[in-house]
Parts: C-alpha cells; sequence; structure tokens
C-alpha cells in the first residue's frame, strides 16, 4: 500500500479546466448566474467557461432528469440528451423532468421544453437514438465531457470504452433501490470503469430499477452530484472523483468513500489494451444470441398462455417474484418462489406437465428457466414479459407497477 | 479478531435483511467462511465455485480494494470495516 498505482494522487486528480472561456457573457447573462459570479473560485472566469462547455448525457430519465435540469440551471452552453424513450406513468415518481402532461410524448421532447423553461439561453441537441458501438465515437466526439445516467451494463462498457478511446471524462453514477455509486472515470488522469469492474454481472444476476425498484429521490442526491462533479471539471475547480468512489446507503444516511486504483492490466486504459475499438457490448455482458434463442424457445407469449389456460390442460404457474411484489398482483392459482429460494424448494415444481415461471417483466424467469433446464426440468417455460405483458395484453384488469 | 462487513441491499435477502454482519476472522477468506456459516448460501453470492471473488463484485478493506492487495489472503486490521461492493447498472 506504499507506492500508489495512480502515481502522484493529489496531482492527478486535479486536472486543467476542461474547457476554455467563452468570449464573454452578456448582462442578462450576468444578472442570471449572479449567485456564482460572486463565488470566487466560480466567478466569471468558470462561467463562461461553462458557457462554452459541451456536455452529453445518456439518458433522459432518473439521474438524467436532475442531470440536465442542473445543468441547463448552472448554464452549461450546449446539452446534448441521448434518449429513445416515451414517458410513461410509472416514470413520473423519478424523473423529475417530465410531468403528467407529457405522459407518452418522447423524453427527448419533454426534456426540451422543460430545460428551455428553466434557461433558454442552453442549446439543446436531441439524439433519439439507442448508443451502439457504431455511433458511439462520433456522437461523443463533439462533446466534453460525457454524464452517464443509462441503466444497463453494455452501455456502461461502452460509454467507458467510448470516453477511454477518445480520452474524454466520463462521470459515472449508478442507483439501485436505497444505494447510490459515484465516481469519475479518466484514464489519462486516473482509473477507468473496467479498472474497477473489469467484468460484468451474468444478464439476471443483478436486477435493474425496473425489476428491483428504486427510490425516486436517490436520482435527485445522485444525479446532483454528477452534475457537481462535471461542473468542477469544466471550471477546474476543487477535487474531482477521480480515482475515487463515493457510496451512499440512504437507509442509513452514510456516505463512504472508496479508493479506485488504476490496474496496470486493464484491457482498454493499462498498459497493453487489448480493446482498441468498440466491442460487441451485448455478447460481453452475456447478452448472446445464444441464450436470446434458448429464451425464445422456452417463451411463451401471454396470447400462447391465455391459449393453453382456456384448452383445459393442467397449467402449474410459478412467480419467482419477491413477496412484496406478489402483494400487488398475481394469478390466483400461482405458486410463490422467490428467485432466491428456487433452488432449496426445486422440489415443489413439478417434473412434467405444463410448468410456467413467471416474473413482473421477464428477465428473472428467464434466469430461473435456465436453472431449472440445466438440472432437467425440460418442461418448464416461462412467460415472455412477465406477468405486465399479460397485464397489458390480456387482462387490462390487473394493476401494473 | 472480529471485523464489521458491510452488506449492500441486493444481497441483503441473503442476510435476513441485516445490513452489517460482525465475523471472526483475520483475512478475508476467513471472512467469507463465516459470513457462510452465519448466513448460509451468501458465499455463492460472493464467490465463484473456485472459492475466488466473483469479477463483478468488489471487496474492499478500508477504503482499499483486495484486488490490488493480496485478494483473499488480504489481512483484515482489528476495527477494519470491510465493504461488499457488487456491480449496479440503475440510472433510469
Amino acid at each position: 500500500m506504499t507506492s500508489s498505482p495512480n502515481g502522484s494522487a493529489d496531482q492527478d486528480r486535479r486536472p486543467p479546466p476542461l474547457v476554455e472561456p467563452a468570449e464573454g457573457l452578456t448582462n442578462q447573462e450576468i444578472r442570471r448566474y449572479s449567485r456564482h459570479l460572486i463565488i470566487p473560485d466560480i466567478a466569471m472566469d468558470g462561467q463562461r467557461r461553462m458557457k462554452n462547455a459541451k456536455v452529453l448525457c445518456i439518458g433522459a430519465g432518473g439521474l438524467g432528469s436532475p442531470v440536465a435540469m442542473y445543468l441547463a440551471a448552472a448554464g452549461v452552453g450546449t446539452l446534448g440528451l441521448v434518449d429513445y424513450d416515451v414517458v410513461d406513468e410509472t416514470n413520473l415518481q423519478r424523473q423529475i423532468m417530465h410531468g403528467q402532461s407529457d405522459v407518452g410524448r418522447k423524453k427527448l421532447d419533454s426534456a426540451e421544453d422543460s430545460i428551455k423553461e428553466i434557461n433558454p439561453f442552453v442549446n439543446v441537441i436531441k439524439h433519439e437514438t439507442f448508443v451502439t458501438s457504431e455511433n458511439a465515437l462520433d456522437l461523443f466526439r463533439g462533446y466534453d465531457l460525457i454524464i452517464d445516467g443509462s441503466d444497463n451494463f453494455p452501455t456502461r462498457y461502452l460509454v467507458n470504452d467510448a470516453c477511454v478511446l477518445l480520452g474524454k471524462p466520463y462521470v459515472w453514477g449508478s442507483i439501485y433501490r436505497f444505494d447510490g455509486q459515484l465516481s469519475v472515470f479518466w484514464a489519462e488522469h486516473g482509473p477507468c470503469y473496467r479498472c474497477l469492474f473489469p467484468e460484468p454481472p451474468p444478464p439476471g444476476m443483478v436486477p435493474s430499477c425496473a425489476e428491483g425498484g428504486v427510490l425516486g429521490m436517490l436520482c435527485g442526491t445522485i444525479g446532483s452530484l454528477q452534475t457537481t462533479e462535471a461542473v468542477k471539471l469544466i471550471t477546474g475547480t476543487g477535487d474531482p472523483m477521480i480515482g475515487r468512489m463515493l457510496i451512499y446507503d440512504a437507509l442509513e444516511l452514510k456516505f463512504r468513500e472508496l479508493k479506485v486504483r488504476k490496474d496496470p492490466e486493464c484491457p482498454v486504459c493499462g498498459k497493453n489494451p487489448t480493446v482498441t475499438e468498440l466491442i460487441d457490448y451485448e455478447a460481453f455482458c452475456g447478452v448472446t444470441p445464444d441464450v436470446a434463442e434458448f429464451a425464445s424457445q422456452v417463451s411463451l407469449t401471454p396470447r400462447e398462455l391465455a391459449d393453453l389456460i382456456d384448452s383445459g390442460q393442467d397449467v402449474t404457474l410459478i412467480d419467482v417474484r419477491e413477496p412484496h411484489e406478489w402483494e400487488i398482483v398475481h394469478f390466483d392459482d400461482a405458486k410463490l418462489i422467490p428467485v432466491a429460494e428456487v433452488i432449496e424448494r426445486a422440489s415443489e415444481i413439478p417434473q412434467s406437465g405444463n410448468v410456467v415461471v413467471y416474473c413482473k417483466v421477464g428477465a428473472r424467469s428467464a434466469e430461473v428457466l435456465r436453472w431449472l433446464h440445466s438440472v432437467g426440468l425440460t418442461n418448464t417455460k416461462h412467460l415472455a414479459g412477465g406477468i405486465d405483458a399479460w397485464a397489458n395484453q390480456i387482462d387490462p384488469s390487473m394493476p401494473r407497477y | 479478531m472480529s471485523a464489521s462487513v458491510r452488506i449492500p441491499t441486493p444481497l441483503r435477502s441473503a442476510t435476513g435483511g441485516v445490513a452489517e454482519v460482525t465475523v471472526d476472522a483475520s483475512t478475508v477468506r476467513e471472512m467469507v467462511a463465516d459470513l457462510e456459516r452465519q448466513h448460509p448460501g451468501i458465499r455463492d453470492r460472493i464467490c465463484e465455485e473456485s472459492g475466488e471473488i466473483r469479477r463483478f463484485v468488489n471487496v474492499f478493506v478500508g477504503d482499499e480494494d483486495i484486488r490490488f492487495l493480496q485478494g483473499l489472503e488480504t489481512q483484515i486490521p482489528p476495527d477494519t470495516q470491510v465493504s461488499i461492493i457488487p456491480a449496479v447498472a440503475g440510472g433510469r
């Protein structure tokens, strides 16, 4: 522990301001940004740098909402947003950039309206697309800094690798239930995301917010910290979270800080990188065609399940969600075996006949199914899209969550 | 020697909801064994079948990642907190 792989950490953690200052501020801008201008560490110089800054935010959802709104209010000159989604009611508990009247609209359009209402001086650039290995480098090249508010591992590895290849800072935040994580990855000055997490978890092992839930205001906590880090990098103020990770536990209100070491063997930012161009991140994260094909072979669509039940055949339904989800909605004659109990309670699952496993949207049940088939329960299938798809397509009287 | 281990939310289903577990251990390997003794099943969530820590789970002794120390053989000094940090990707 005596030598630091980060070298002279203090120096490395204080990179120079990321952005050159804009020529000047108009009188209107001076009035608007007054409370920044009178902080000596920001002042005219810092505010002019923000005016010149081009920031790209991946996702206009939970983290993207506070990030985009605070960046806009702070006077970031150009704000790019990448999203392809439409606002729905389940978003409104946390995605405060969107409101009731935005349900059904593209998130990008709703976001643009919110941003323009906060600060009409911001140039909003809407990228209605998925970030892919094909478009990421071109997409990122025009921006000074990337903020990640995405919700899946393939995108996070992709964004990291693209940032390393382009030499850009990557402000990373992640949320789940009551937990938040935050760091700044910038390979030229410290570690990258892969130095911290060399490999993604297998698909289905770590639930997403849609499957596991997230406390709405956690987005505000982590998103506004991400924005703070972005502003510090742009203006060259303070000590950014490079080489450090913040762990936030909302339940106990505890912040902890851990060191993130630069891995000399890192495949993308190490001494002898093996990843020198963007790869197939779905495959890297285990979302392989094999798994997809397996899942499709053993899936029933809601319609197929309805037909099977209507045909009068015996169907055993196994619910692999958690008891608090069961409480919200379940099939009347289903049996509850939460994912964590499947292995020890496998003897309760019939070895012949029609057995259909379901969860909320089909991700957990697909994982359970792989295991069931691996131990010979090849009579099991799962409900594609989960009980949510059933409620959407077959039984609209069921609540959706 | 006893050490306290912070259990992250995704793993608390294996500890009956407990956020912090006190273990009798002087190395990370002993810590995993004692965690498993107290909460059977948790080892599989942290370790591969080979016994190595899973690549998407990080274990920190104090504020240092054991991958950059001695891995499972890393000593846990007295009164040091151990944190288990799994990768999470939520953001929307």
